[in-house]
């Protein structure tokens, strides 16, 4: 059972870990981009939706040279103990989160858009500083998009194949994410097992799509 | 506390270039058409957008390009109301007027306000722990009214707050205004292109045009003047006169009003006896005869003398201006009359108002000169 529970364990540390540091991090350039009249900011916009089109291998090719003990980012892994970030659930975190940025990065950037001026300057006009309300105003009012943003990048994370493999391989409980170890019982023709995680993976997702999507409408009715 | 300003600055097509000054307390509206730049100032005194010159409040420097000093939105003590109510959908009306409440302005100056009473005042009890999503249109503007006053603000800035109401829902609005308009112990500056509207709030009009202040002055002034018809807009286009209540009749429901010495009878037999009311009359609401006629059920015949004829350029119509004793009137009536009963200026004419010209809306409080 051991060989079922460590990889559903592992997906799920690495999603939750990933998604946390995907809101912390897309909520600031969600609402740049929602806000700024920068001219480049649709490069920004572009290059943080490259993962939609860009093949796994590809962004996994790039990411492990990148991590790897002679690439920029493996050069900073010795200040936290390790040899390299390739191979490791750090470096995981690292690729998801760039891999999953989109789901969230777009509909908190939609959530940011359809506020609009106005209630911001409601709160100009009723003293509130810009940052006063942001968190008041803009981030109540886009929870819904905080809520979709969160649900897409959760479930995008647990589902990813390609760039896991190519960055962190199947090292049991340290980067043998759900997706790989199927991968793995189909390799090795154990099909039965490869059942048990696919089907529950199915379910899992149809269930958080659902939840999610009756959510929004009941957040919906109420904010309207 | 007055407002004075100096804003220049170019909105699309639009070059605005004004200077203005507002008296310390009372109502200061900001008259225009739609595009003569009258938000645009407003936003730019709130500090929602930027134009260049500067901006005084008090003793207190807003903004002073010279000085290279802006002071943001969120550090004016001004109230806003914009013309969508524009409450938070995601707080309750209870919620939204807290939001307000705990960011009170408490600098000296500012208007102090009793949290209790404006929610009294407004009639808010009722809507406190409902949704904004679920109000009408009118209940909706008397939250963003009660918000805007709980803020405490040195200045109250109105953007067309009626405009986006139905005839119902402005009535219902109205009352409050004209209260605010009395007690509100600072400027108001109240834009809007109604002159209905302004007739009953205001006591001093600044007409805006392309960007330009191209008159100013107290109602009844500005309101009579026949040169304005491009600003004013000629098919609403009135005088405001000041009338005393002399009695009511409660057999027609009428009152009998002193204007300038000559008596009119208006429906509205609710007034006090003694009491100052304002009078609405529309230039399209007066016709003129040389002789008194007779048989006629227009109850309301002034005598007065014309003091000014302005044709209407291509059109059919031209204006009089007429002193009935110390007021004026203005009348709107055909070239072709002016040319049939061979009218002149000094000319001794009968007004014959309708009745109907005295609605119940035209009948506005009294109010203390802001000037005096």
């Amino acid at each position: 059972m051991e060989e079922l529970w460590s990889p559903i364990r592992l997906t799920l540390a690495l999603a939750t870990v990933s998604t946390l540091c995907l809101l912390v991090l897309s909520t600031p350039l969600a609402w740049w981009l929602a806000r700024s009249q920068a001219r480049w900011k649709e490069a920004v916009a572009a290059l943080v939706a490259l993962p939609l089109v860009l093949p796994a291998t590809v962004l996994g090719f790039y990411l492990l040279l990148f991590l790897g003990p002679d690439g920029p980012g493996g050069a900073l892994a010795p200040y936290f103990g390790m040899r390299s970030f390739a191979f490791t659930f750090e470096g995981l975190v690292f690729g998801s989160i760039l891999y999953s940025l989109p789901f969230v990065v777009q509909p908190l950037r939609n959530a940011f858009e359809a506020i609009g001026d106005r209630p911001l300057e409601v709160a100009a006009t009723l003293r509130a500083s810009p940052l006063n309300a942001f968190f008041t105003v803009a981030v109540p009012m886009a929870r819904p998009g905080f809520l979709t943003g969160a649900v897409l990048g959760f479930a995008h994370t647990m589902g990813e194949f390609g760039v896991v493999l190519m960055i962190g391989g199947a090292i049991p409980g340290e980067t043998e994410v759900l997706s790989v170890s199927i991968y793995g019982f189909v390799e090795t023709l154990q099909w039965e097992k490869a059942h048990i995680l696919a089907g529950g993976m199915a379910g899992f997702a149809f269930v958080v799509i659902l939840a999610m999507m009756m959510l929004n409408r009941r957040l919906d009715m109420v904010g309207r | 506390m007055s407002i004075d300003a100096a804003l220049r600055g170019s909105v699309g097509a639009l070059k605005i270039d004004l200077a203005m000054s507002t008296a310390p307390s009372g109502v200061t509206a900001l008259f225009g058409a739609s595009g003569s730049g009258k938000t645009t100032v407003l936003r730019a005194l709130a500090g929602l957008r930027r134009l260049s010159g500067w901006v005084q409040v008090g003793g207190a420097t807003w903004q002073d390009d010279a000085k290279r000093r802006f002071r943001p939105a969120h550090k004016r003590p001004v109230g806003y109301v914009f013309q969508e109510a524009s409450l938070f959908p995601h707080l309750s009306v209870a919620g939204n007027l807290d939001y307000a409440w705990r960011r009170r302005n408490r600098t000296k100056g500012g208007h102090r306000i009793d949290r209790d009473q404006v929610i009294e005042t407004l009639a808010l009890p009722k809507l406190l722990d409902r949704s904004p999503a679920t109000l009408s249109g009118g209940e909706r503007q008397r939250v963003a009214l009660g918000r805007a006053l709980l803020s405490q603000p040195s200045v109250l800035l109105m953007d067309e707050p009626l405009a986006a109401l139905d005839r119902r829902a402005k009535e219902e609005i109205l009352p409050y205004l004209q209260e605010l308009a009395t007690s509100f112990r600072a400027p108001i500056i109240y834009v809007s292109h109604d002159i209905a509207e302004v007739s009953r709030l205001a006591d001093r009009v600044m007409v805006l045009s392309e960007g330009k202040i191209t008159a100013e002055g107290p109602v009844s002034e500005i309101f009579e003047r026949l040169d304005l018809g491009p600003e004013l807009g000629r098919f609403e286009a009135g005088v405001v006169l000041t009338a005393q209540v002399q009695s009511n009749n409660l057999t027609y429901l009428t009152s009998t009003l002193d204007v300038s010495g000559q008596q009119v009878v208006a429906p509205a037999a609710h007034l006090i006896p003694g009491e100052t009311v304002r009078l609405r009359i529309r230039a399209r609401d007066v016709s003129v005869a040389t002789e008194r006629p007779r048989g006629v059920s227009i109850r309301n015949i002034l005598t007065g003398v014309i003091t000014e004829i302005a044709a209407e350029p291509k059109t059919a119509f031209a204006e009089l201006k007429i002193d009935i004793g110390g007021q004026r009137l203005r009348a709107r009536i055909t070239r072709h009359a002016i040319a049939d009963l061979g009218l002149r200026t000094d000319q001794a004419v009968y007004c014959l108002i309708k009745s109907i010209a005295f609605d119940r809306g035209a009948v506005g409080k009294p109010r203390p000169n802001p000037d005096g």
